[in-house]
């Protein structure tokens, strides 16, 4: 088992590189450079110029690409065109906050998602099924941002349930119940899609299952079914979820870049956004590098679980 | 054997799916029983109702869109039917087993097969995990595997298909049920195993005295196990006899038909027989007879009216116009072999 995640571990190492060299080169073929859209246009042409030839875009690409990566290599992702600072440290001090809201929302999504998936199996084809096979199309299909804004407008101005944004209180003190009331929001919306699909492939994966010969075999032992279902049906669907949910992980990444600045959540999704629109090459590199990473972990993970529940899989 | 009282009776039973538009009856007011220690083989071919009978007995058959529509069980003096689900519970994989047709996906892929055989025994048994494991060792031994315990730790996808089948009978008969019913316990099977799964059950319904009740299109099996063959036709029961009356003496034409398509070893055969078309689909079931479109003796009146079953001897049954009295002058026929 541990060779086994070595080795997938040392595969990703192509993979990252070869992902890095498609995004360095399509980052450069998009219009606009950070000298461009970041510097005062009363500046004269020729400082602009000095500017570029500085930040040494005017090399070729090849160069340009080697020199970042020697920089990966020793650990140094650069520093950030815009604000100077080291990218590390602008991705660590956000970090946390992207990691704790991912974890939240894909804890959420599991939680909320299997049970209902069971249930729409279960009585499919009665209302109930229809009613959840409804909420979860409307799931997918309704933007997060929407959603978001929709319960900041209900929940947090009208109510007053919840903040309106942010990580904590400001200026207070740590305190988990305050950290949670904030996580709330923002970890929901997040979650929304990916419940809302989750769902759909539970009802799927359960509804083949219960057709399975074994399910018979343990209603013939006189199982109730409620122990048919739990015990014998459950573990069976949830092995292809599990590749599912591996798949999920990075989209999360994705949805947080949207949800984070409608909470105005300080993580790095909001950083990505920002990044991209000042062509802020070493930020962007270094975020696209981060989330084909995660993708990378998820499927590892994803094989990892599925080789603990199926006792079939060997490495 | 004979004086012997019932395990089961089945009377009149009738199952029938619902679609929007239809109701199919696949199980057509079924009779039979079934005495303590006798084997009893259900024949037919697919399609003929035989596995939805077996399954209407156990109250499996698949809902929402299946249902016992009429009859009675009556098992152990009470009728099955009028028991809630709840009594069910008790009865299945207690009273009465079930072993499946396909040995490689009946038993569930993520649990051991100690597992299987312990959850089955502590369901229905006040026993500890560890009486559970001692008794699963036994019922392996008991069914022929020699590693017994190394067995209990294993998957099914580490067994071949042989002993799969073998793990589920010792589930089975983990309980010392009173009737195993067996749909086609070895069709899937390669045909030295067919004969080790059947002499199993042989030694194991005579060492536990437990009736089975046999499902099988194979009439070599039936031959092999069976002391009363049930043959079954469009979900009808088209004949009953004690098996030496059946291979001897067919009374209904489909049987007459089955027993010519085996091969026979003493005769010389250029061509295996077969009975021309296939069995009907239950919407499709003919007004009259439902063996009509294929029978080589059909008569005018066959296509009108139904048969009835009726006891022509002793023990024998059959639902036919030829041996109706009063429909043709001679009740004999001649077997066309």
């Amino acid at each position: 088992m541990t060779t086994y995640i070595i080795r997938r571990l040392i595969m990703t190492i192509p993979l990252l590189i070869g992902i890095s060299i498609i995004t360095f080169a399509m980052m450069q073929f998009a219009p606009g450079n950070p000298a461009v859209l970041d510097v005062d246009p009363d500046i004269p042409p020729e400082a602009r110029e000095a500017q570029i030839e500085a930040l040494g875009l005017n090399d070729p690409l090849p160069v340009q690409y080697a020199r970042w990566m020697g920089g990966v290599v020793t650990g140094d992702l650069g520093n950030s065109y815009i604000s100077k600072r080291p990218v590390v440290d602008m991705i660590s001090e956000r970090l946390p906050n992207t990691l704790i809201l991912m974890f939240a929302s894909s804890v959420l999504a599991v939680v909320i998602a299997i049970p209902i998936g069971i249930v729409s199996a279960v009585r499919q084809y009665t209302k109930t099924d229809y009613a959840i096979t409804l909420v979860s199309f409307a799931g997918v299909a309704v933007p997060n941002f929407w959603i978001g804004l929709m319960l900041i407008m209900f929940l947090s101005v009208q109510f007053g349930w919840f903040p309106v944004g942010g990580v904590q209180t400001l200026n207070a003190d740590f305190n988990l119940w305050d950290r949670l009331h904030h996580l709330f929001l923002p970890a929901l919306v997040l979650a929304t899609a990916d419940t809302a699909a989750l769902t759909r492939y539970t009802r799927t994966s359960m509804l083949e299952v219960k057709n399975q010969d074994y399910i018979r075999t343990a209603r013939a032992k006189g199982f109730k079914e409620g122990k048919v279902i739990f015990k014998h049906a459950l573990r069976n669907a949830l092995l292809p979820l599990i590749t599912i949910f591996g798949l999920m992980l990075p989209t999360f990444i994705g949805g947080s870049v949207v949800v984070e600045n409608v909470f105005s959540w300080p993580g790095i999704g909001e950083l990505f956004l920002t990044s991209v629109n000042q062509r802020d090459y070493p930020v962007i590199m270094a975020m696209t590098m981060f989330t084909a990473f995660l993708v990378v972990i998820g499927n590892l993970i994803a094989d990892i679980l599925y080789a603990i529940v199926d006792p079939r899989i060997e490495y | 054997m004979d004086q012997q009282q019932n395990v089961i009776e089945l009377k009149e039973v009738t199952t029938s799916f619902y679609s929007r538009k239809q109701e199919l009856t696949v199980v057509d007011r079924v009779s039979f029983n079934v005495k303590q220690g006798e084997t009893l083989a259900i024949v037919g071919e697919s399609g003929s109702g035989k596995s939805m009978t077996s399954l209407s007995i156990m109250q499996l058959v698949p809902a929402p869109n299946g249902k016992i529509t009429n009859g009675e069980i009556i098992f152990n003096g009470e009728d099955l039917l009028k028991k809630p689900e709840k009594a069910m519970y008790t009865v299945r994989g207690n009273d009465i087993s079930m072993i499946f047709q396909e040995p490689m996906t009946s038993l569930n892929p993520v649990y051991t097969v100690g597992e299987q055989i312990r959850e089955q025994l502590m369901y229905h048994q006040p026993l500890s995990k560890r009486e559970a494991h001692q008794k699963g060792i036994e019922m392996l031994e008991r069914v022929g595997f020699s590693r017994a315990k190394e067995i209990m730790g294993e998957y099914p996808h580490q067994l071949s298909g042989g002993m799969r089948q073998r793990v589920m009978i010792a589930i089975a008969l983990s309980n010392n049920p009173k009737l195993l019913i067996a749909d086609e316990p070895t069709t899937a099977l390669d045909v030295t195993v067919q004969a080790q799964i059947l002499d199993l059950m042989r030694n194991l319904s005579n060492e536990y005295d437990s009736s089975i009740i046999l499902i099988t299109h194979d009439l070599g099996v039936v031959a092999e196990l069976a002391q009363r063959v049930v043959v079954m036709y469009a979900g009808q029961v088209v004949e009953e006899a004690a098996i030496e009356d059946l291979f001897d003496k067919p009374l209904h034409p489909y049987t007459e038909g089955l027993l010519n398509s085996m091969p026979k070893l003493d005769e010389e055969q250029d061509r295996l027989q077969s009975i021309p078309g296939a069995v009907p689909t239950p919407d499709n079931f003919p007004v009259g007879c439902r063996f009509v479109t294929r029978c080589p003796y059909a008569m005018e009146v066959c296509t009108k009216e139904q048969p009835t079953l009726l006891e022509k001897e002793s023990g024998h049954k059959v639902r036919c116009f030829l041996h109706e009295e009063g429909v043709v002058n001679d009740g004999e026929h001649e077997r066309s072999s």
